[in-house]
Parts: C-alpha cells; sequence; structure tokens
C-alpha cells in the first residue's frame, strides 16, 4: 500500500499592538461598547481618505527581520476589492506584490527537542475587518438569520499577514511552527497572539503525496480553527480525509474547507471556481513605503536573542531539559531574569531548578512576577554560589529564599549576619550527634536491632538540633560511626 | 440685484474687513440672489440659509474682535461631492440623496477658517463623472448665459452659481477637466492645482489619482486668493504634498515679458471650426502682444490620453464606489439577502454613466485583463509625464483650448463618446498631474443660435508652478477682459 506524507503550508494573520488603528487615529483596543472605536476613515465614510501609521509598518519589518527576512526598499499599499457587509470599504488595503517582508526562515522546536525549519513566503501589512452578528437564526449562522448587526471597532486594526512556504509534514510540525510565531511576535512586542481574541488567526494549505515524490499534491484551504489544539486536530482530520478519498480511488479537489471542532471534520465550504477576483491594483489614496536602510539596520541591530537561540543555548549549554528550557523561552522576562543569574555566575541548571521551582511557586502565590520581586537575579546567583561552596545546605537555601522573597536583601549578608553557614567541624558536629543520641536511646536501640531506616530521623535530629547548619552529610557519617 | 454680488471676492473680503460692509449683510445679499435666480437656475442642490447667516455672524463676531480674514464674507458655492459637517452632501446621485456628512472636508474647513460663508451646495454630474452637469439625478443646472445650454461639467452648479452671481466663488474638484471646462462654459477662470496640492480629504472620491480640489471665479485674482488658502500639505490626506505653497494672489502680473508660452501641436484648433479657430490663434496674439514668446513644442502621446483615462478613472471609480452599499448610510434597497441587497441597491442608485464607469473599470481590473489595460494605462501615464517635461524644457506655460466647443444644447450629445471627448485638451494634463487654469477668451456664435457663448483658453504650467500660471493668466485677464464684455441673462 502507498505511504502518503503530508505537505503543509500556514498563513496566519496576526493582530499588532499598536496604539492606533492601520489608517487612521481609532484607538486599537480589543473589545469595548459597538462601534465606540470608529471615525470617518475606518467607517468609510464618504470622502475619508486613510494615513498608513508608521508604527505598524516598524513592527512588521522587525517580525521580518526575526525571521532573517528581507526587507525591499520599496512596498506598497493595494487594495483587494470584494463586497462584505463587515467590510467598511469593501475593498481592503493590503498588500499584493511587493511586501514588507520577503524570505525568512521559521526556525522552531517539537515536544522532543529536535529542531526544524520553515521558509517564510512573505509577510505583509494590512487592515482587519469588522464583526458580523447574525441575529435570528437561533444558532448566530447566516443562514436563516433575519439581520445581521456590525461592529466596526475592530475594523482598520493593523493586521500582519505571514505566509510560510508548504515545508511542514505534520499537525506537531504545524503546531510547533505556530508556536515560534506566537513566541517570537510576543517577545517582540507587536502582538498579543491570542487565538481565542481572535488576534491571532490561521488557515492550513493541505495536500498528500506518496512519501519519496516531490511534486505537489492539490491542496486544501483549512480554515476557522480558534486553538492551536484545533489546528492539530483540523489537519490530522484533513490527512485523514485526504488520504481516504484518495485510497478510495477518488482525487482530492481544490477547495476551501472549514473545521467543524463538535464533529472533529472538515467541510467543503468553497471550490476554486467560486474564488473571488480580488482585482488587486496599488491603492492611489496611500503613497508608496520607502524603507530607510538606516532604520531597518537600527532595529535589526536591537533585535534580542530569538526564543530559538535562548532554547537552543539553554539546552546546549546548561543542559536543560525541553520542557524546562520550553517554559523559560515562553516568558521572556522569566529568560531574561534566569540570564542575568547566569550571567552574575548562578549555574544553569540550578539557576533554572530555583527559577522555575520555588520562585515560580513564590510568584504564584504572592502573584508578583519573579522579575519584579525583590529577589534581584544576582542575589539568586549569590544564593546558588553558597550552596555550591557548600556554605549552605538546601534547606536553608530554601528559608533564605524566603526571606529574600519578603525583601530580606543579600542572601550573604543573611548567612554572616544570623550566623547560618553551614557547619562542617566536626568537632561542633559531633556535640549535636552526641546530644542526638542521648535524648534519643530507643531510636537508637532500634537501629542496633537491624531497624536501619531510622537513619533518617537521626539524621534530622542532628539538623534541627544545629539549627540546621550541621552539614548533613557530616552528621550521617557520624551517627553510622558511633552507632557502628 | 444688490451691487454687492458684482464686487470680486477680493472686494467684498476687502470691504469686510475695513468694516464698509458686514459679512452678515453680503450674505443676505447672496441668498437673496439664490432665491431670485435659482429656482430658473439650478445650481444648487441644497441652499444653506441658516448655516449661512450662523457662518457670517461668526465672520463679523472675528472681524469685531481684529482679525483680518482673506476670505472675509465671501459667499461660497461648495459643489456638493465635498463634505460639510451637518448639511446634505449627495455627489448628484440617488445613492446619496438624503446623507447629511458629519464632517468637513480639509480644503472646505480652510475656506470657511478664512472668513467665506458657504451659500449653498452646488449641483454635479453625478460622483463628478460627466461634462455637462446632466448626469445629475437630482436636478438640471443651465448655463446662465444661455438657459437652453449646459453649464459644462462635472462642476457645473458651482460654475453657473458665480457666472450668476450667487456666490463670488465656487468651490469645484477637476479629475478629467471638470473644473477648467465648466469654466470655460460659463466664462469664468477655473483653476485646477497641481495634484496633491490640496487636500483631498472630505472630497468624495471619483479617481483618486486624479481628483484635485481648485477654485471657479469671476477673475485670476479671485482664483487666486481663494488657492492660497485651501493649498497645502494636509496629514489627513497623505497624497498631498508637504511643499511650502508660494502665494499667488501676490504676485499677479501684468505683462508677460520674459514668459515663453508652448503650443502644442496635437492640441491644434484647425479641426473645431473657422470660428473656433481664428478665436484661439488670436488669443495666443494677444499672448505674445503682452511680451510673451511663443514656441512651437509637440506631446506626440496626447492622442492617447482619452483612452488612458478611460481606463485609469474608471479602474479607481469601480473600487472608490464599492463603499455605497445600503449597509452603512445612503440608499438601501432591501433584498432576500445581503447579495440581493447590494444588487438593488446599486441598481437603483447609481445612474447609466456611473455604471458604465464602474463596469469598465471592474472590467480594466479583472485578473487575465489587469496587464493589458489598467498596467498599461499606467505606462502610458508616465508618458504623459514625461512628454510634458520635455515640453517644459522648451517653454514655461502651455496655452490650448480649454474644451472642443462653447456650451452645447441640453441633450445634444447622447453619445458618451462625444461628451468625452469635450475634455480632449484638459485629460492629458491631468493625466500628468499639471497645474491648470481656464481663462475667458471671448465668444463663438453656437450653430443655429443668436447668444454669443463664452470660450475659455487653457493655460498649464509644470508641477508646482501655480503661482507662475496664475501670474500669467492675470496679465492676459487684465489686457484682454473679456468676460466683461457679456454679462449673464440668466443672473438678471
Amino acid at each position: 500500500m502507498t505511504q502518503y506524507e503530508a505537505v503543509i503550508g500556514i498563513e496566519c494573520h496576526v493582530e499588532l499592538k499598536t496604539k492606533s488603528k492601520m489608517f487612521c487615529a481609532c484607538p486599537n483596543r480589543f473589545g469595548g461598547e459597538p462601534n465606540a472605536h470608529v471615525c470617518p476613515v475606518c467607517l468609510a465614510l464618504p470622502g475619508a481618505l486613510p494615513v498608513a501609521n508608521e508604527e505598524a509598518i516598524l513592527q512588521v519589518i522587525r517580525a521580518g527581520l526575526a525571521f532573517g527576512a528581507e526587507i525591499p526598499a520599496f512596498s506598497k499599499f493595494d487594495r483587494k476589492n470584494y463586497f462584505y457587509p463587515d467590510m467598511p470599504k469593501d475593498y481592503q488595503i493590503s498588500q499584493y506584490d511587493m511586501p514588507l517582508a520577503q524570505g525568512g526562515v521559521v526556525r522552531y522546536w517539537l515536544d522532543d527537542g529536535t529542531t526544524k525549519e520553515c521558509r517564510l513566503t512573505r509577510i505583509h501589512l494590512e487592515e482587519d475587518t469588522g464583526k458580523s452578528t447574525h441575529a435570528g437564526s437561533g444558532d448566530g449562522r447566516i443562514a436563516h438569520s433575519s439581520y445581521s448587526l456590525v461592529d466596526f471597532n475592530r475594523a482598520g486594526v493593523p493586521l500582519m499577514e505571514c505566509v510560510s512556504e508548504p515545508d511542514i509534514r505534520s499537525a506537531e510540525e504545524a503546531v510547533g511552527f505556530l508556536d515560534a510565531l506566537k513566541r517570537t511576535f510576543v517577545q517582540l512586542g507587536v502582538s498579543d497572539v491570542k487565538m481565542e481574541e481572535g488576534s491571532l488567526r490561521c488557515d492550513a494549505n493541505v495536500s498528500i503525496r506518496p512519501v519519496g515524490s516531490k511534486d505537489l499534491g492539490t491542496k486544501a484551504e483549512i480554515k476557522n480553527m480558534n486553538s492551536f489544539r484545533s489546528v492539530s486536530r483540523a489537519i490530522e482530520s484533513e490527512i485523514a480525509r485526504q488520504i481516504a478519498v484518495v485510497a478510495a480511488g477518488g482525487r482530492v479537489v481544490q477547495e476551501t474547507r472549514g473545521w467543524d471542532e463538535l464533529a472533529g471534520t472538515t467541510h467543503s465550504m468553497r471550490s476554486k471556481e467560486e474564488a473571488h477576483d480580488y482585482r488587486y491594483f496599488p491603492d492611489p489614496d496611500l503613497v508608496p513605503i520607502e524603507v530607510d536602510r538606516t532604520v531597518v539596520e537600527r532595529l535589526r541591530s536591537l533585535m534580542a536573542d530569538l526564543p530559538i537561540a535562548r532554547f537552543e543555548r539553554y539546552r546546549g549549554s546548561y543542559g536543560l531539559g525541553v520542557a524546562q528550557a520550553t517554559q523559560l523561552v515562553d516568558t521572556p522576562q522569566l529568560a531574561e531574569y534566569f540570564d542575568s543569574c547566569v550571567g552574575a555566575g548562578g549555574g544553569g541548571q540550578q539557576a533554572a531548578n530555583f527559577v522555575l521551582g520555588d520562585l515560580s511557586r513564590l510568584a504564584n502565590e504572592t502573584q508578583t512576577p519573579v522579575w519584579e520581586s525583590s529577589v534581584a537575579p544576582q542575589d539568586l546567583a549569590e544564593l546558588i554560589g553558597l550552596v555550591q561552596s557548600k556554605t549552605i545546605n538546601s534547606k536553608i537555601a530554601k528559608d533564605l529564599l524566603l526571606r529574600m522573597w519578603n525583601g530580606g536583601g543579600s542572601p550573604k549578608a543573611l548567612v554572616e549576619h544570623e550566623g547560618l553557614a553551614q557547619t562542617s567541624d566536626p568537632g561542633s558536629v559531633e556535640r549535636f550527634v552526641d546530644e542526638v543520641l542521648a535524648a534519643h536511646p530507643k531510636v537508637v536501640a532500634d537501629y542496633k536491632a537491624g531497624k536501619t531506616n531510622v537513619m533518617g530521623f537521626l539524621v534530622g535530629q542532628v539538623m534541627k538540633q544545629s539549627r540546621g547548619k550541621a552539614n548533613p552529610a557530616l552528621a550521617g557519617e557520624l551517627l553510622a560511626q558511633k552507632l557502628g | 440685484m444688490s451691487e454687492a454680488m458684482e464686487l470680486s471676492a477680493a472686494e467684498i473680503a476687502r470691504r469686510v474687513n475695513a468694516g464698509e460692509v458686514s459679512a452678515r449683510e453680503v450674505t443676505d445679499a447672496a441668498l437673496a440672489q439664490i432665491d431670485a435666480v435659482d429656482d430658473r437656475l439650478g445650481a444648487y442642490l441644497t441652499r444653506l440659509h441658516d448655516l449661512a447667516r450662523v457662518s457670517a455672524g461668526r465672520v463679523d463676531a472675528r472681524i469685531k474682535a481684529g482679525e483680518h480674514l482673506p476670505l472675509a464674507g465671501v459667499p461660497v458655492a461648495v459643489k456638493d461631492n465635498m463634505c460639510l459637517a451637518g448639511t446634505r452632501t449627495t455627489c448628484g446621485s440617488k445613492m446619496l440623496e438624503g446623507w447629511v456628512a458629519p464632517y468637513t472636508a480639509t480644503a472646505v474647513a480652510r475656506l470657511l477658517d478664512a472668513g467665506a460663508v458657504p451659500v449653498g451646495k452646488a449641483n454635479m454630474d453625478e460622483f463628478a463623472m460627466g461634462s455637462s452637469c446632466e448626469n445629475s439625478a437630482l436636478g438640471k443646472t443651465c448655463n446662465p448665459y444661455d438657459l437652453g445650454r449646459v453649464p459644462g461639467g462635472s462642476s457645473g452648479g458651482s460654475a453657473a452659481a458665480v457666472a450668476a452671481y450667487e456666490a463670488a466663488i465656487g468651490m469645484g474638484s477637476d479629475t478629467g477637466g471638470s473644473i477648467r471646462e465648466p469654466a470655460a462654459f460659463c466664462n469664468l477662470v477655473g483653476f485646477k492645482p497641481t495634484y496633491g496640492r490640496v487636500s483631498r480629504y472630505g472630497l468624495i472620491a471619483f479617481a483618486s489619482s486624479l481628483d484635485q480640489i481648485g477654485p471657479l471665479a469671476r477673475s485670476v485674482e479671485d482664483a487666486a486668493l481663494a488657492y492660497d488658502v485651501m493649498a497645502g500639505k494636509d496629514p489627513m490626506d497623505s497624497t498631498s504634498v508637504d511643499r511650502p505653497v508660494e502665494p499667488a494672489a501676490t504676485a499677479l502680473r501684468s505683462d508677460l515679458r520674459g514668459v515663453r508660452v508652448g503650443i502644442v501641436k496635437q492640441f491644434g484648433t484647425q479641426g473645431l471650426g473657422p470660428e473656433i479657430d481664428s478665436l484661439y490663434r488670436r488669443a495666443y496674439l494677444d499672448l505674445e502682444k503682452l511680451g510673451a514668446t511663443l514656441v512651437d513644442v509637440e506631446l506626440p502621446t496626447a492622442e492617447y490620453g482619452l483612452a488612458t483615462y478611460y481606463l485609469i478613472a474608471p479602474a479607481e471609480c469601480s473600487s472608490n464606489l464599492a463603499r455605497f452599499d445600503g449597509v452603512r448610510y445612503g440608499l438601501r434597497v432591501d433584498g432576500e439577502d445581503v447579495g440581493r441587497m447590494y444588487e438593488r441597491t446599486r441598481a437603483e442608485g447609481f445612474g447609466p454613466e456611473v455604471k458604465r464607469r464602474i463596469l469598465i473599470g471592474t472590467y480594466a481590473l479583472s485578473s487575465g485583463y489587469y496587464d493589458a489595460y489598467y498596467v498599461k494605462a499606467q505606462k502610458a501615464r508616465t508618458m504623459f509625464g514625461a512628454d510634458f517635461k520635455r515640453a517644459f524644457e522648451r517653454c514655461d506655460l502651455i496655452a490650448s483650448p480649454a474644451a472642443s466647443s462653447p456650451a452645447f444644447a441640453f441633450d445634444a450629445k447622447s453619445d458618451p463618446y462625444s461628451m468625452y471627448m469635450m475634455d480632449y485638451y484638459t485629460i492629458p494634463i491631468s493625466l500628468a498631474g499639471l497645474p491648470a487654469l481656464s481663462v475667458p477668451c471671448g465668444y463663438v456664435l453656437p450653430e443655429g443660435s443668436s447668444r454669443p457663448m463664452p470660450m475659455g483658453l487653457q493655460l498649464a504650467a509644470p508641477l508646482f508652478g501655480e503661482a507662475q500660471l496664475l501670474a500669467a493668466a492675470n496679465a492676459y485677464e487684465c489686457a484682454t477682459q473679456h468676460a466683461r464684455q457679456r454679462r449673464p441673462e440668466g443672473a438678471l
């Protein structure tokens, strides 16, 4: 039987986080009373004209630079013409043949830690539409609805469209790719990238071909996926559907298919023949964009480490596991905190354990982000140094961390001031050992009778007696000698 | 008619600023003239009695407070494709018959801020598509020089209003000749500045890359005065040019010494008949008499002007007019579903010429035809620019007829192509974005008529040569005084 592989390309729309809309001064804000954030321009009143938002243009350029895309010196806006009630001008200002960013590569990783690449075709800038609500049909669908309401608050919000090459081979890779986009855009601060709020929307072009074939099969465009999980499920379902079609001797037809979350299947929305002729042409209301090279170079030089670079560094240099590395990378501020701590001498793995363990727990409990807490990354590095030099043991370290969180300051100062340094002097530890043995004759008897598991209890007692300062390894050694 | 209405805009502003007359008195005179003649003329679609009086009161208060306003108390006719907050703004279309603009166009706002008083919204060819005003769906406008003839278009209402002393300044918009041709038909100065000189914000678009607002006036000086106020960069219009405006009204000239005037081989007048031909030959000689040097220049591509224009303008309009869909404003004709609603609304709302251009434009932009039509037309357009640039190496101004004939009778041009031909001389200049104006240059007797009708001389200048252009036109006007030789009977 023929084995098939999937060939997948992703198109995603990302709402940019700018102060104002793409072509007018209305605030770019999610929600609000319907039609509260509108003006003559975004309502397309007769005579109104668009003026391009420079902040949005710069954000797209930064997004392009992040993936190594080429930023052409010249770009322009075009009109994409089609009628739709929530699109006020009945054309969308978009970019057709001269996008702001061309090419580039998205590198991403999978749950098992392997890294992959997917080439980008382009990133361009356009405007969002309003939102229609269909009433009277009972199910919110347009079919059988008696009227529709349109909210133009979203109309004209800057939208960045990223189009990938068909380099993706599985649902898992698609999600890995989307995760990489999301992480990168969050880090760049260009978008919230929330699929639930619609600030990230994506379509997948899916086709199959026999393994080993270089040709592209006929693709179906899958729409209406509203979470990463539904992207994964929709692609898997579509691959299975296409394989079944071909296995049954049929042919996949080029069409747009909608994902039905409840049914768990895709269904045909429109065929290629019904596709619009968008009659693209350059928007005469807007002047072409000449991209200043010095601006591009400045933006390039300000580009911080990308998530994938961080991930690889965390894995390669510090040996962190995929989960820990991912967790850090997913919260850029936490990753920066971690980097500062490691930079100040806090070893990678220990720093990760503290940051993702105790500190994250404290952060959750107190609703204060780690990077805003009173534990400076340098202080954490100092604490890790104290543990590594065996100046304090891990229990003291935990206590100290809590005190540092509550504003205690430098761990070294705390240790010195309160005499918390671990005691590794055999003489003083021996004193605690003798006291414990004398105080617990029954346990000593048990031990001598063969119940060696009471050793843990005895070490604990020594630690308690020494107020945590005794070196637990030394205490264990001395106890064993004396009981021997 | 009150004597005040025959005053120039410059003289009205002078008197109002000096306190010799109030803006309110001038406004009342204008409104009285409108009420007296406009039922016959039909220059206005909406008369703004209340707004005009309120505006005049405000101007008077500002004058009293010591301000000097360049257009103090000047009654202005605003073409009905320019938004003026609180007024019906129809574009001469059933589509917008009841639409009240909630905001004011930048150019209108600048004029009003300079003290002008809006007295009415003027009729026009629907969505500025036409050369006679006959394409208005909302009213018929007559030429004040012969009520049986058209005023020209598309800014025909503004032209008729100014010619009939119902306003001192008319605001027009010119896409392919829509200011210059009606100015020629109504014995006025009609001035289209360089593309990008005057903000288009609030001007309801016909063809965005060609539309330009400009004044119609009874003298070059008045046109210059209005232009000085309107021109300049507007942050609301990306295509408006950020370049200092050379004041024109204070730089007018009375001679043409040292000015080289190009006579374009391809703009010959022999084909227009002996009477018109000799009229223009005399006009060119008059320029020479004023000190100008006449030089022959060529615009080899000029004959492709109409073909190019009738691809680019419809292409842009097919997209610009998509927004009139019945969803948010204007006419809505219900249908079983949204698609049917669109179809019925647009079928009823648009007139035949608008539909024709939307169809041409949609076709020209369609996949498979785009390269053959739209792209080719854009290339031709680049060639026009280059042609003019070459011509202007040899001359400072170009002179030609403004229109191919005087105002014609209603219903005389029933096939669209003969109507399009009216703009033969104006369209290449529009495609090149150049500043140009029409200035009265005499009269001809139309066939079968006993009423001499005015003709216009078109003068065009290189990009941003507005001040030089107006200066030269002033010299010609002062020396010839053609407009003063006849009074429009429709105004009396």
